[in-house]
This record gives C-alpha cells, structure tokens and sequence, in this order.
C-alpha cells in the first residue's frame, strides 16, 4: 500500500496549532500548544487515541468548525485558516459519527443525490432534480449492494443506520474532494453494516485516490486501512508509522502503547 | 338556505386569504423549523401598504406584488436578526412585530385605519368586473382562490429546485447544507423572506376585500396561520396525494369554519381571540400525541 508516489509532501497541513477551551476560567482546558501534522497528497491516515487526545477537535479545526487560536492549516497550496465552515466545504468532504448527519431526512434519496451532485455550482431557480442524471444515481446507489437503487423516491428518513452512512459516504464523494474526512464514521454502525461502510470506503478512496483522514477507535480498521496510521495523547502525536512498519503492527501493540500512555498518567 | 350558502362563502373566502399566509407560514414553520411571530406585523404590513398605493391611484395587482415584497423585506430583517446578531428565533419575530406598528403608521400616516371605499382592487377592476349578476357575490371568492392557489402553486415548484432542496435541508439537517459549501443561515433568510412575503400578501387581500386596512388587523396572526398549518398537516398527513401545502389551505379553511361555527352558535366575538386560542392549544396538543419534529417543546 505504500507504492504511492509523495509527490506533494505537505498537501494537507497543520502548523503550530494552538487551541485552548475556556481560557481564563476553571475549566481551562489547554489542548494543543504546538501541533504539526502534515498529511502527502493521496494518503489515507489512519487516526487512533483515547478520548480527550484531540483526535475530534483536531478534524473540528481543519473543518472549520472549531477556530484555532493561532497556528496556520493549508490544503492543497491554500491557506484556509480564516475560511468559514461552509466555505471550506466546497474542497472538505466530512463523513459524521452520526449517519443522520451527512444526508437530508426529509429529502429522497434522489433529491439528496441531486443535491450533492451539485455542489461547488449555485443552487438556482433550476429544476432540483436533473432527470438525465438519474441512471447514473442509480448506478452509483448499485455500488451498495444494499437495494437503494430501487428505492430512490423514499425518504432517507426510512433508511436504517447502515444505509444511511453508506449513502452519506457515495454522497460525499460524488463531486472532487481534496480532503475526505472520516469522523468515526463507522462507530455507530452494528459489526456487519460497519463492515459494509468501511469496505465502500476504502473502495471509493481507492477509486478516486483521495487524500483521507479517518478517526476511528476501531484499531483493527486503523492497522488494516490506510497507509500510515498516527495516535494522538493530550494534543500530540506520540505514534507515527507508516509503510512496512505499519504493515508489521498489530492490535496488540497498539493496545500494550494506550496502556503505556495511562499508566504515565498514573491511571 | 340562502344564509347557510353565505356563510359557507364567507368561511372559504376568509379561508383563502388567511390560506396565502399560511402557506407561506408553512415554509418557516414546517419546512425550516422557526417559529416566526413577526408575522403578527407584516401581516398589517401588507394591508398598509396596499391602502397607501391604492389611494395613489396604483393598480391593485401591483399594490399585491409590492405588498410581497415589502413583506418579504421585513422577513429578511427577521432573518438578519436571527442569523446575524445570533438573536433566537421567537426574539427576533417579536423585535420585528414590534417595529412594524411604526413601520406601518408611518405608512398610513399616523391614522390607525385607512379607507379606500370606491376605488379599484383585485375583486372589482379587469376580469372582475366583466362578472354580472349573481356571479358578483362570488368574485371574493373566486379571486382569493385563485391568489392562493397561484402562491400555492409557485411554492411547490419552487420547493422542487435547485434552491428549494437546499431551503429544505436548511430545516432538516443545516450541517448537510454546510457540507454542500452553503450557509445554512442565507435559506433561512430565504425562507422569512418568503414567509412574509406571503403574508403580506394575504394583507394586501383582506384590505382590497374589505377596501381598508386597519393596523391592528395583525393581532392573532401567529396563531392564526399556526393553527391552520398544524392543522392542515396533521390530518391529511396519512394522504399521499395531498402535498403539505395544499393540506394547510384545507387547515385554514377548517380553522376558519370552527370559528364561523362557534359564532353562530352564540359565542359573543369579544370571546373570538380566546377562542382562537383554545382551537390552537387543541391543535398543538393533538399534534404532540401525534408525534412532531419538536418533539421537546410546543413551538
């Protein structure tokens, strides 16, 4: 999996974050003082680490959703730094925890296809759905296997968990990505839907060649996908790996390195 | 007989032009999910607006589509309010409910009703005066049918665009609207725009009904259109067939017969507001048994 070519090492960028919540007050929490990542253009990384490490607030900041306190982030040559949410979701496609999130429930599942298809043009006074794209909604939707094809005039507010997540997934990537950000995208799934939605991800990663980010908490999808696979404790990168080491690595150390971190936090 | 069929006019005509605002309650309510009390103030809004033009002599379908778009001007104040300065939606309704009382005196010049007895409106200029004999007393009627079936009909169309989609997911999921690279925050603007709009519209028609407006004409529009949205919704909501906007108009034309009824009956009209506000009470608890999207709070 490391046959890729690093052509643009710094594709994605983080440079001396800094983020504090509620400074000045009691629950001052002081996350990030100086965080560095850069992600090569085409990579899929894989991020893992215990709650509280940052991992969320990390993805909050190149989204846009949270604001830094100071520091710089880049994606593809752009600084986005002072970008709104919105406005850097035009090149950021983001895969939520929540499956509700990433669709409209009132919608069809066609109009939803509709929308996403598109994204990046102004939404007019155009007729919403462009029934010369409908076929190829369709075949996209084949991609599943989940039956959706034929189930394109129901509301996405009768689909299951699973299918949600699958088609937020499709719907995500329907329009050029630079960066696709995968939010524990499977963790509210059951074992078998969030195998079908991890298996859909890494084909559609593979097939567009996207430069992705996935926080998960599952260790055997963080050693098993991706190219390069880093943990995050209290706001810094404390592993990093990637090609044949990350190749070599197994559940176990990943879980012998989380009991290493608490135990010098003196848990 | 003869009464029995007045009245039954009178109830669909009334029903029709509340019917206009509540369809465009319907967009703000139902589809984006804001309760917006502004109403209450262009409503009137609507109604000034169209005695000012009509006594300067302006056509009164004109004096209609210049009502919208007052309407819709003070809706997007609303919007500001609420999306811009993060005021909540109930405050930023009221704030412009507020200052529409001077909007409008200003616009009738200080007096509190203004009179336009004789001159052109929608019911008696054009079309409406080719009607002859019996065909006159149903031209309220007839005209405030075909407004709110016209509005009732652009909204429909407009809610399948390109804009439309994005206005719903603004009411359903905002982030999914974020995610598209759009603010969340312009559809709701979009959305009181055309809400009030709307409900200046159905201003600017009772005013060419009853060929005045008065500035007070606003009070219990809220609830007025709520009821009718509620209402509407909520029992043609097993009906496939009926689209929701369709739905409301029947709301309104029910909600108006439940008043007819109950004044006909003997309810002395100093008890109407109350009574207006029991049926709305029954509506919204009904509407909670059923199951609504805001599920933790009545409006």
């Amino acid at each position: 999996m490391s046959n890729r070519i690093d052509c643009d090492a710094g594709f994605v960028g983080m440079k001396n974050i800094k983020k504090t919540f509620n400074p000045g007050s009691v629950n001052e929490v002081v996350l990030f003082t100086d965080f560095n990542l850069e992600i090569p253009k085409n990579q899929f990384l894989a991020v893992v680490g215990s709650n509280g490490s940052g991992k969320t607030t990390m993805l909050n900041l190149i989204c846009g959703s949270v604001a830094a306190d100071s520091g710089e982030i880049r994606i593809g040559g752009r600084d986005i730094t002072k970008l709104k949410e919105h406005q850097r979701s035009k090149f950021i496609g983001r895969v939520f925890q929540d499956p509700s999130k990433g669709t409209c429930p009132e919608l069809t599942i066609l109009e939803n296809m509709a929308l996403a298809d598109n994204k990046g043009q102004p939404y007019g006074l155009g007729r919403g759905v462009n029934k010369k794209r409908i076929d190829y909604y369709r075949s996209r939707l084949e991609l599943l296997h989940l039956g959706l094809e034929d189930k394109i005039h129901l509301p996405v507010s009768s689909l299951s968990g699973g299918q949600r997540q699958a088609l937020a997934l499709l719907i995500c990537t329907m329009t050029p990505l630079d960066l696709l950000i995968l939010d524990e995208h499977t963790a509210a799934l059951d074992p078998r839907s969030s195998e079908t939605v991890m298996e859909l991800t890494y084909r559609l990663v593979r097939e567009q060649n996207l430069t992705t980010l996935m926080v998960t908490h599952n260790l055997k999808y963080a050693i098993g996908y991706g190219d390069r696979l880093i943990m995050l404790h209290r706001g810094g990168i404390v592993l990093d790996v990637s090609g044949e080491n990350k190749s070599a690595l197994h559940t176990k150390d990943l879980t012998d390195k989380f009991n290493e971190i608490s135990i010098e936090d003196g848990n | 007989m003869d009464i029995v069929i007045g009245l039954i006019r009178n109830v669909l005509e009334e029903g029709f032009i509340y019917g206009i605002m509540a369809v465009g309650v319907y967009i703000t309510y139902r589809v984006l999910n804001l309760p917006d009390l502004s109403v209450d103030g262009t409503f009137p809004l609507g109604a000034c607006v169209t005695a000012a033009l009509i006594r300067a002599g302006v056509n009164p379908w004109c004096a209609l589509l210049i009502a919208f778009v007052c309407g819709a001007a003070a809706g997007c104040v609303t919007g500001l309010l609420h999306v811009k300065l993060r005021i909540t939606d109930l405050l930023s309704g009221i704030l412009v409910m507020i200052s529409m009382w001077s909007v409008n005196l200003a616009i009738t010049g200080g007096s509190a009703v203004v009179q336009f007895y004789g001159r052109e409106t929608i019911f008696t200029n054009g079309l409406a005066a080719l009607l002859r004999g019996g065909a006159r007393t149903w031209r309220v009627l007839i005209f405030s049918a075909l407004v709110c079936i016209v509005v009732k009909l652009v909204l429909d169309l407009y809610l399948k665009t390109k804009s439309g989609l994005l206005l719903r997911s603004a009411g359903g999921n905002p982030q999914y609207v974020i995610s598209l690279g759009h603010d969340p925050g312009t559809m709701k603007i979009i959305g009181l725009a055309i809400g009030n709009g709307c409900t200046a519209l159905a201003g600017s028609v009772l005013a060419q009904q009853a060929e005045s407006a008065n500035i007070q004409s606003g009070t219990g529009m809220v609830v007025m259109a709520l009821a009718a949205v509620i209402i509407g919704t909520n029992m043609f909501r097993k009906v496939r067939f009926i689209k929701a906007t369709t739905a409301v108009i029947f709301g309104s034309i029910l909600y108006k017969a439940c008043l007819v009824i109950a004044m006909q009956l003997g309810l002395p009209t100093n008890y109407l507001k109350l009574l207006m506000a029991v049926i709305f009470t029954i509506a919204l608890v009904t509407n909670d048994m059923l199951g609504s999207r805001r599920k933790k709070q009545n409006v």
